[in-house]
């Protein structure tokens, strides 16, 4: 396998500690790194505070490493900088579902997916991104539901489906409003669910009054017609899934199109029954129990609210600590405080922001600027080549115990089954080790024993021994005590006749439309969008040295019509330049684009930086960066120099 | 569905051919033009995918349009379809009678199976290499119409007038025509060079459809026919509603080939037509096939408004009562069938009419459907009432052109008349029949098979359970019968079950149709009740010419057995045949006379197993080969083939092993039944050969007598067998025996050279031993009817 030369094999698993010296980064030992490592770390909450510190933790590693990462950040160092990637995809989600129904995981199961009517995927292309989830789609589908996908692009997931309604990028509100609106005024709504566990309906339907199916035709160019068939369809299942992922959250308003949804669903009654529910689909493994575990800047573990007193009383006694009652800062603002110099030093596990953030030369100049950057990974990331110590990690799904919790809120224990290679040490280790040498004697801890202190602090996961789950082939949240189960689907609360049990009424989310911030003029007339391809995840760590056949490198994908236009051959490299930067990229010329539109990934970033394109605007809410639209204009280059031939990875 | 479509682009007459039968594509998506109304809405999903079974229609389409299907009209059918190309490929590579390589237009089917190639049809091959080349080759023509092609074909379903031969020439429309017997001067006229499709085009514009047709089918028929089928054919040969697929619209039947020599009455098939003791084939001969005035006034469609008035459990009543069984082959009770049907929960159920009548030497279908369409119609309406079908599936091969325009325009007239449709004699029962055409696939009549090939799938056979009543056709609950099976409900609606059932044995009730064949006076089709014996059949059909005498019968077919001629007293009925060691199978009767060549007969039978075998299960896979290469030694007259009665064991879902290896052990030259025959002239038989005596001491060159019992020589470059120095000798123990053998000896061998007898299918003359594991399937599959070897233990001497 033949890479680009200005990088080692990603491949090449990092075992020995590396620290830099003169610049440079030199094998050391784990003493001397691990030394090294804390000093940087002692230094710089001793001269700046704890609050110059910053945690990004990994949504790859177990719910006990995320545990442990973030109780290293608010014990050891006192701050609540801790943030993992879920930045980037699913925390709109989060705090959609959070704002709406009081918890932020999705409401559904997979067996629910395979039972259902009707399965609306909205800005989503499970057939890729989300394979195993997408089986489960299928299965519904072979029994009987219908699939209905809303993409710009007429993805591989929208092959599969009944219908596919092609909007506009960022007019995911408009949309949804116009289809509350037709349900409303279709007589469709479920009255008795809207009385008993909503509130706000007045505001809604003023709010969505002017998005009438013309209106929302003009604004999303799906048509009337098939607008009307799409909210009478949901309205009138019997039970159906909401399922979104990155094409909602990948928005500079991203809690409001989360929020739009959420609307539809309280709408028609379409959650807290069996088979009816919303779905944000989570791309990591464990990106859901890295944010139950705590490893975000506002919720304790088991999604306690941090402000919170009486929560967090508990941690402060168990651990001996108080711990800050405000928020810390997420991933965007982590990255933005670099900036201002207000965060010296950062600690990343198992994180490659350089190549998954927004604006790439902007993160790598941040980073940078550091006083101390600590990488730990299992292999040398673009990330890991500007740290002051490196220091090489075990790999969580395969090299560690401990548990995941999946899309479904299943919480699953993992087991070690290999050795880590010589050299590499255990994430949990290291960072006791660090806590060691910052004054924490923390003796290292069997996963079972982080999981039963989580256990003691997290009520939504109390009831989950490691016996229970392995009995049990997993468990999902909430599990109150060990001897119950609760329902498969969340918020059955919502459809209580009992007042008390039913609880806070669920409000419908008033918010209006806000086109994406980079807008197409006639320099940039492009809407690029991005996202995932079937054989590929992220920035390729750890798939692009799987070979496949079906992987063809960094591509654009445009439309017949537009190839057309600008001469542009299938396979010829073209100039793709947004106001932030420029790339070159072999041109794609697929049906599933339509004119206007064009697409890429950012799995090849040696390859293609997509990242350089992308622009940074981010949702106020989240702090989730805008990946899906940006406007882009594009040029023909004519044959390259054989130097910039890059040979396709994998 | 995940659809990688393929680059290549269809013709413009692949496109007409497909979207006549499937309408005008609604969207880019489907294959239509891309629109501004494309890229922002699409439909898919279960309606897209829920078509599948279009697909062997819309390779019937493309083929009979240009003549075979190119890569760019499979991909016009995939995305029509939202099928996979490579599963599209695998279904159209599965059937004999389509091509995935250009070929000339005219293609030449002759028929070489049994009964034609006892008729000479071996003369009629070497006429036809000598004009258009070996097999697959054709004629120079001019360059837009590069001539014709032909195939040896395994049974054309026309064997009272063997030898048979067929044309099928693509073109729109496509055309068809029959020469049997196939005299040398008609088999020319159809290897004559096709016209270009131009002038063939122009020649039937210019002729109104009446003079389009006279020459050929109808030319001897009653003069009435001409009216009442021209009529009726614009509606069923053209008949695609603007919608594209209504009911029946998913065959389109050729027309007869200009010139072509005329096909003669379907009646004439039956030696003794009009006869009254007829019952199944009373109308043959004496109604009109065309005309369903003329079938009424014969007492037509009584038989529904009886069903209708009895209910669907009087009519299963009636039919449990009358001991009908089906006609197919199997004997399984039709009135259990159709009650286990009518009774499952699971909706809709389906009806499935199997016409793909393939069995060689069967015929009787076929004159059924060309002599009496209407009855198969009423018949099949009176069977889905039974068991609460609303459609039914008429699935009928695919070298039965005319009998196929007859259902079509059977079809098209029970329609128009209300006696099929949404509200049938105004009683308030829908039912409408689809009709399938096969593509050459023997295995399409099995009835598991038959539910892949009309579902879009390879014809494939199922494992069962789950049963056909249970999950059949579309996985819903589904009967199949056989055309003559159905035909048979209507007498016993007539006549009442207990009626029909004093007809014929207590076993075997009812009249049955037999399909003679070969050295008789009179082949064709004849009714008798069941009763009569194979030497009453014989005398029906005017006995043996002079000075020729009966050296065996084929009964059943190909998938039947082998009865000699001095056992004429074997009755004609399931129970009987069954106590004689054999079965009627379809009702094939094939009377090979003393001059035929019994060893040419088991080859041609093992090759045509050969040829059909799915493929699906190894035993039959490599097994119909292994026989095949076994039964051209023995007629080499190399040594006697070693047994591979694994072949014929099921181990697969359907019945195809055992009855290919079935045609071989009875009244065979080398069998000891047939001792007796000495003026064979086919191989000499072979005396059984003497237990092997084991090897002793040195080894020894082996002999001739220890070839005769399967240690065979093999190649010179193999292990040698006589080695430069002696080798030494190891004691094996086989089922408690010890066996001296030299090192370097297989188990097989040993245990052949033991006299233990081990079923072996990859073991072959020709292959060196690579794996011993190819075998194992039937230690643990089989249950054991012979009783399989206890393992070999070893030990060094």
């Amino acid at each position: 396998m033949r890479r680009s030369a200005d990088h080692s094999n990603p491949l090449d698993r990092l075992t020995r500690p590396l620290v830099r010296e003169h610049g440079e980064l030199r094998p050391a030992t784990w003493e001397e790194a691990l030394d090294r490592a804390a000093a940087g770390f002692r230094a710089g909450v001793e001269r700046h505070g704890p609050d110059s510190f910053g945690m990004l933790s990994c949504a790859r590693a177990t719910n006990e490493m995320n545990f442990v990462a973030q109780k290293f950040t608010r014990v050891v160092v006192g701050t609540n900088n801790v943030d993992s990637c879920n930045r980037t995809c699913h925390a709109p989600s989060v705090a959609g579902l959070s704002a709406a129904f009081g918890s932020g995981g999705g409401t559904s199961s997979y067996a629910e997916i395979e039972d259902t009517d009707l399965i609306v995927v909205w800005g989503g292309n499970p057939r890729y991104a989300h394979p195993i989830f997408f089986q489960h789609v299928l299965k519904g589908v072979r029994n009987g539901a219908r699939l209905f996908v809303v993409d710009p692009r007429r993805t591989p997931t929208a092959e599969w489906a009944d219908r596919w309604f092609g909007l506009n990028v960022g007019t995911d509100i408009p949309l949804a409003h116009a289809v509350g609106r037709e349900i409303l005024h279709a007589g469709l709504a479920n009255e008795s669910f809207v009385e008993r566990a909503t509130s706000g309906l007045d505001e809604y339907r003023a709010l969505v009054e002017p998005w009438t199916l013309a209106a929302a035709e003009a604004e999303t160019g799906v048509p009337a017609e098939a607008i009307r068939e799409l909210a009478h369809t949901y309205a009138r299942a019997e039970r159906a899934q909401l399922c979104w992922t990155l094409g909602i959250t990948e928005h500079h308003n991203a809690t409001d199109n989360v929020r739009a949804l959420i609307n539809l669903s309280l709408l028609t009654g379409h959650v807290g029954r069996h088979g009816s529910g919303l779905n944000p689909l989570r791309g990591q493994n464990n990106v859901q129990g890295g944010g139950d575990m705590g490893a975000i800047p506002d919720r304790l573990a088991g999604f306690q609210d941090i402000l919170d007193d009486e929560v967090r009383a508990p941690f402060e006694r168990a651990w001996g600590r108080s711990i800050q009652g405000r928020k810390g800062l997420n991933l965007t603002q982590m990255f933005e405080a670099m900036e201002e110099r207000e965060l010296r030093t950062l600690y990343v596990i198992g994180e490659n922001p350089v190549q998954s953030e927004p604006e790439t030369h902007k993160t790598t100049a941040r980073l940078r600027a550091l006083d101390h950057l600590v990488v730990q990974d299992i292999f040398l990331t673009r990330t890991a080549e500007l740290a002051d110590v490196v220091l090489p990690a075990s790999a969580a799904w395969c090299e560690s115990d401990g548990t995941f919790t999946n899309s479904e809120r299943r919480v699953q224990l993992v087991r070690k089954a290999l050795d880590p290679p010589e050299g590499a040490r255990d994430d949990i280790e290291i960072m006791c080790a660090l806590a060691t040498r910052l004054g924490h004697d923390w003796e290292r801890p069997s996963a079972e024993e982080i999981w039963d202190e989580v256990r003691s602090l997290s009520p939504m996961h109390r009831g989950m021994s490691y016996a229970r789950l392995a009995e049990h082939d997993g468990i999902q949240w909430p599990c109150y005590s060990e001897d119950t189960l609760e329902p498969s689907y969340l918020h059955s609360r919502l459809w209580s006749k009992d007042p008390v049990e039913r609880g806070e009424p669920a409000p419908f989310g008033i918010v209006g439309h806000s086109p994406p911030v980079d807008l197409l003029d006639e320099d940039f007339p492009f809407r690029l969008t991005t996202g995932r391809r079937l054989d590929d995840y992220n920035t390729g760590v750890q798939t692009s040295g799987f070979s496949s056949p079906l992987r063809r490198g960094e591509l654009l994908d445009l439309s017949p019509e537009d190839a057309a236009k600008l001469g542009i051959e299938d396979g010829e490299t073209v100039r793709v330049t947004s106001r932030r930067g420029s790339v070159l990229v072999p041109a794609s010329v697929t049906e599933s684009m339509r004119p206007g539109l064009v697409f890429m990934t950012f799995h090849f970033p040696h390859q293609v930086d997509t990242q350089l394109l992308t622009i940074d605007a981010t949702d106020p809410i989240a702090g989730t960066a805008e990946y899906k639209a940006a406007a882009v204009r594009i040029e023909r280059v004519g044959p390259l120099p054989p130097e910039l031939r890059r040979e396709v990875p994998g | 569905m995940d659809l990688r479509l393929l680059d290549e682009v269809a013709t413009d007459a692949e496109r007409d051919a497909v979207d006549t039968l499937l309408g005008a594509p609604a969207s880019g998506w489907e294959g239509g033009t891309r629109q501004d109304s494309d890229l922002r809405y699409a439909r898919g999903g279960h309606a897209a995918r829920d078509q599948r079974d279009l697909l062997l229609p819309a390779l019937h389409a493309v083929n009979d349009r240009v003549g075979w299907i190119s890569r760019g009209a499979l991909n016009h059918i995939c995305r029509r379809l939202t099928v996979p190309p490579a599963e599209a490929y695998a279904v159209a590579s599965f059937y004999a009678m389509f091509a995935l390589h250009e070929r000339p237009r005219r293609v030449v089917h002759l028929c070489t199976d049994i009964a034609c190639a006892a008729s000479g049809s071996g003369a009629l091959r070497d006429r036809l290499t000598a004009r258009l080349g070996p097999p697959g080759g054709h004629s120079d023509g001019p360059p837009d119409a590069p001539g014709t092609t032909w195939h040896e074909s395994p049974c054309l379903g026309m064997c009272e007038r063997a030898p048979a031969a067929l044309a099928l020439e693509a073109g729109s429309p496509a055309r068809y025509a029959v020469a049997a017997p196939a005299t040398p001067d008609a088999l020319d006229s159809l290897a004559a060079a096709p016209p270009t499709e131009g002038s063939a085009t122009s020649v039937s514009d210019a002729q109104a459809p009446t003079t389009a047709r006279a020459p050929a089918d109808t030319a001897d028929t009653d003069p009435s026919a001409h009216g009442s089928e021209h009529t009726a054919a614009p509606a069923a040969t053209h008949g695609c509603s603007p919608d594209g697929h209504a009911p029946g619209a998913t065959t389109y039947a050729s027309e007869p080939l200009h010139g072509g020599a005329p096909e003669p009455d379907p009646a004439a098939a039956v030696p003794d037509a009009g006869s009254p003791d007829h019952v199944l084939l009373s109308r043959i001969g004496r109604v009109d096939p065309l005309s369903l005035d003329d079938y009424r006034a014969a007492g037509g469609y009584a038989a529904l408004r009886e069903a209708l008035r009895l209910g669907p459990a009087g009519v299963i009543r009636e039919v449990t009562d009358s001991g009908l069984v089906g006609r197919g082959g199997a004997a399984f009770p039709t009135g259990r069938k159709w009650s286990a049907t009518a009774q499952q929960p699971d909706t809709p159920h389906y009806l499935v009419c199997n016409a793909d009548e393939s069995e060689p030497g069967t015929f009787k279908d076929r004159v059924l459907m060309e002599g009496d369409p209407f009855s198969v119609v009423e018949a099949m309406t009176v069977a889905g009432y039974a068991i609460g079908a609303r459609t039914g599936y008429l699935y009928i091969r695919g070298e039965y052109p005319r009998a196929l325009r007859h259902l079509e325009n059977a079809l098209a007239q029970a329609r128009e008349r209300g006696l099929l449709g949404p509200d049938v004699l105004g009683s308030g029962f829908s039912f409408d029949i689809e009709i399938r055409r096969g593509a050459g696939a023997y295995i399409c009549g099995e009835e598991t098979a038959i539910f892949g090939s009309i579902e879009g799938q390879r014809g494939e056979p199922r494992t069962k359970p789950p049963f056909p009543v249970e999950k059949g056709l579309f996985g819903k609950p589904t009967t199949v019968n056989n055309v003559e099976t159905l035909v048979n409900v209507l007498p016993v609606l007539l006549m009442g079950g207990p009626a029909y059932a004093a007809v014929g044995t207590d076993g075997s009730t009812g009249p049955k149709l037999f399909c003679v064949s070969g050295g008789v006076r009179r082949p064709g089709l004849y009714e008798l009740p069941f009763g009569a014996t194979l030497g009453d059949l014989v005398e029906a059909a005017g006995g043996m010419p002079e000075g020729r005498s009966i050296r065996a019968v084929l009964l059943g077919g190909a998938a039947g057995t082998f009865v000699r001629g001095d056992e004429l007293d074997i009755p004609l009925t399931f129970e009987g045949a069954r106590a004689a060691g054999t079965s009627l199978g379809s009702g094939v009767v094939l009377v090979l006379d003393d001059t035929a060549d019994l060893g040419a007969t088991l080859a041609r039978v093992a090759a045509f197993f050969r040829d059909e075998s799915c493929g699906q299960c190894v035993p039959c896979r490599v097994g119909t080969v292994r026989q095949e290469e076994s039964l051209l030694r023995l007629r080499s007259g190399a040594s006697p083939p070693r047994s591979y009665r694994c072949c014929g064991r099921s181990a697969g879902p359907c019945g195809t092993p055992p009855s290919a290896a079935w045609a071989r052990p009875r009244g065979t030259p080398w069998s000891r039944r047939s001792t007796g025959s000495a003026s064979t002239p086919g191989p000499t038989p072979t005396a059984p050969a003497p237990r092997t005596p084991t090897t002793h001491g040195t080894p020894t060159p082996r002999t001739p007598q220890s070839r005769a019992t399967g240690l065979r020589p093999r190649r010179p470059d193999d292990r040698p067998r006589t080695p430069a120095h002696p080798r030494r000798l190891i004691d094996a123990t086989i089922d408690g025996a010890t066996v001296r053998v030299p090192e370097g000896t297989t188990v097989l061998e040993a245990c052949t050279a033991e006299g233990t007898e081990v079923p072996t299918l990859c073991h072959g003359d020709t292959l060196t031993p690579a794996t011993p594991a190819a075998c194992a399937w039937w230690r643990w599959r089989a249950p054991a009817p012979w009783p399989p070897p206890a393992p070999a233990s070893w030990r060094r001497a």
